[in-house]
């Protein structure tokens, strides 16, 4: 990556305090996302990848204890003033989610709440940002954006919510856009146009996209870059062909082997469930579901490590690969 | 929408004609006008007795009678109370426009207060204002009107005209004026006035604060407060615009309701105070069998409720593009 990352991630943690003790939702995150760059985020629920983000965003309730470095094009934003924080979010990183419906306000007009996020930022008149927000509905596919600027959010499908929710996030050109799964509640024909708006955006707008999904397919689709997370970790960052072809870390293999193939191969799901947040384990979190697990599994500090083009943060790996495990 | 009001309007008649026809069935068969009559004029001539039969069409089937009284109450030909033969109308007037403006006042006072209390408490969910205002609430609603009323007149009529050793009552306790006035006077009204809106005024505020902070905190967790904050617009359009237009939706139908019931009265309350409102016309008609009073009472009543009600849907349509009346 020769150019300046447009969102830079360092030893990024989350923990929520609770009556039983901190959960440590994320320990550590690492990740440098490049301009116009499409990097997916992969895991099982729970690993915290919705939490990181939100993280940097600066969405979470008040009672979480954010550590490390989050920077967008420069700006740090952990332990940031709010007004720096809210300058940056709406201008220079976006997001999506993953229920179109309850993310948009029910009873304000679809344009209006478009308005909003352009007026935020730009000292724009009403009715020029009107015109923008216009130009942005059709520009995510909607068609007679004219009129459906004047709707309520009730008023649309699915899969127009989620264009709208797009146009909205896109308004001030943002240099980032995450997206937190935002086509899991969308059906299968819907979930392939929202991938094409998205890459559109990507393209015409050269905007950095993070994708946060647990649907490896999907990230097979889009995805430049992929990030595995386990346990509030990433456990492997590759290509994403690499990932495919040649992954290096077990609980990848896992998340490849589970996927239903189209010939008709049952899914292998991976046995056993994630570790609880309270008290995660030193040194691999996996290790407890791991097939391929070792006595030198329970040290070192899981730092991901470069291994044929790819980084892992498999301790064994150099010896499960020459075992032909993975 | 206008069509729709206008059928509500509509359905206002048989409604009416369904409700008035059960209640005199009601009122002839747990009370006997006669026997009231003649409680009230207890040296009556047979000859009396005729008239007044005739005079008040107490002769024939009970769907007889119900229909002689119909006509004359259309005709605005409403007939005087058995009880003083007054004349019907001037008496139900004053009691009506002195308990619409007791309850408009405590019941303006309660929702403001409420209201803002509630607000607060929510946007400060678990500070000490939340525990403080919680538990009052739960205090003033496990008090009955009965004792608050007790309780009040006692501090302020009674404590505080012997601590300050006042030559009479600090505040009264009973009735409208002081005995003998004539005319209107705003400083007396108003003073007669606060003890027994401040008894109603105390259990509104508590409904209120709870209802306002529980849908508050409801919205507060949407979604689309999320979307909002990720906008980058101040915490206080993010407040103002999307949080309390959408909580202040149930509340206001709510509100709507409880306005339409206030001209049934507050039956207690008045009583406790000597108030001359509705409730103290109804429970006086109401010992002494006085149908001709209690008839138009329930007539006004019901068509407060039915227009409220239909205030309250209207209302909440305008309120949430959701909402389709049809
Ligand atoms: N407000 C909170 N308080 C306490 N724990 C939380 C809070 N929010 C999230 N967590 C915990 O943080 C961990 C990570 O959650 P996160 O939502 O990031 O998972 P995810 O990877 O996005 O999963 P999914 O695929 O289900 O969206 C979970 O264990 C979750 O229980
Ligand atoms: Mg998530």
């Amino acid at each position: 990556m020769a150019e300046e990352p447009v969102l830079s991630l360092a030893d990024f943690r989350v923990s929520f305090p609770t009556d039983d003790g901190d959960v440590l939702a994320v320990r550590g995150v690492d990740l440098d996302v490049g301009p116009g760059e499409l990097v997916g985020i992969v895991g099982e629920s729970g690993s915290g990848k919705s939490v990181t983000f939100l993280g940097v965003m600066g969405l979470l309730p008040k009672s979480a204890k954010i550590t490390g470095s989050a920077k967008v094009m420069g700006q740090e934003l952990v332990g940031a003033k709010k007004e720096v924080i809210r300058s940056v979010r709406g201008e220079n990183i976006a997001m999506i989610f993953q229920d179109p419906l309850s993310a948009l306000n029910p009873v304000l007009r679809i344009g209006p709440q478009i308005v909003e996020m352009i007026q935020s930022h730009r000292s724009m008149s009403k009715s020029a940002a009107s015109e923008h927000a216009i130009e942005l509905l059709d520009l995510v596919g909607i068609p007679q954006p004219k009129t459906r600027a004047r709707q309520y959010p009730h008023e649309f499908s699915g899969g127009m919510r989620q264009r709208v929710m797009i146009a909205m996030a896109i308004a001030n050109d943002p240099k980032v856009l995450i997206a937190d799964e935002p086509t899991t509640a969308l059906d299968v024909t819907v979930q392939a146009q929202i991938l094409e708006v998205i890459q559109r955006i990507q393209r015409e707008l050269q905007a950095a996209v993070v994708f946060i999904t647990h649907d490896l397919g999907v990230i097979a689709r889009v995805a430049d870059r992929v990030q595995v997370m386990y346990a509030g970790r990433a456990v492997e960052r590759a290509d994403i062909d690499h990932l495919f072809i040649k992954p290096t870390h077990p609980y990848t293999r896992g998340l490849l082997d589970s996927l239903p193939a189209l010939g008709g191969e049952r899914l292998k799901p991976i046995a056993g469930a994630p570790p609880n947040m309270l008290n995660p384990p030193s040194g691999c979190a996996f290790r407890a579901r791991c097939t391929h697990a070792a006595p030198q599994c329970a040290n070192g500090d899981m730092a991901l490590v470069a291994f044929n083009g790819s980084e892992t943060a498999c301790v064994r790996i150099q010896e499960l690969v020459t075992e032909g495990a993975l | 929408m206008l069509r729709y009001i206008l059928r509500r309007m509509l359905w206002l008649i048989p409604t009416l004609f369904v409700v008035t026809f059960l209640a005199f069935c009601a009122l002839r068969i747990g009370t006997d006008p006669l026997a009231s009559f003649l409680k009230q004029n207890p040296r009556a001539s047979l000859a009396n007795i005729k008239q007044y039969k005739s005079v008040n069409g107490l002769n024939g089937t009970i769907p007889e009678q119900y229909f002689h009284w119909l006509r004359h109450f259309v005709t605005g030909n409403w007939g005087r109370s058995i009880k003083g033969s007054t004349p019907v109308w001037p008496d139900l007037k004053h009691a009506m426009a002195n308990t619409a403006v007791l309850g408009l006042f405590s019941s303006g006072l309660g929702i403001f207060f409420g209201l803002s209390i509630g607000i607060i408490a929510a946007l400060r969910q678990y500070s000490k204002f939340d525990s403080v205002s919680s538990t009052g609430a739960f205090v003033a609603l496990s008090i009955p009107p009965y004792i608050s009323a007790i309780v009040l007149q006692l501090i302020f009529a009674v404590y505080f005209t012997r601590w300050f050793n006042l030559d009479h009552p600090f505040l009264p306790t009973s009735g409208i004026y002081p005995p003998g006035h004539h005319g209107f006077d705003l400083i007396l009204r108003v003073k007669y006035m606060i003890l027994p809106g401040v008894v109603v005024a105390i259990q509104t505020l508590a409904v209120y604060s709870r209802y306002m902070r529980a849908s508050l905190l409801e919205v507060k967790n949407s979604e689309y407060m999320r979307t909002a904050r990720a906008k980058g617009i101040s915490e206080r359009r993010v407040i103002f615009r999307h949080a309390l237009r959408n909580a202040l939706i149930p509340v206001t139908t709510f509100a709507a309701l409880d306005i339409g019931a206030i001209i049934g009265g507050l039956v207690i309350t008045e009583n406790i105070f000597g108030y001359p409102g509705m409730g103290v016309f109804f429970l006086k008609a109401f010992n002494n069998g006085d149908y001709p009073q209690l008839m138009p009472w329930l007539v006004i009543v019901a068509i407060a409720l039915i227009l409220f009600n239909l205030v309250a849907d209207v209302v909440y349509a305008f309120l949430d593009p959701r909402i389709r009346l049809a």
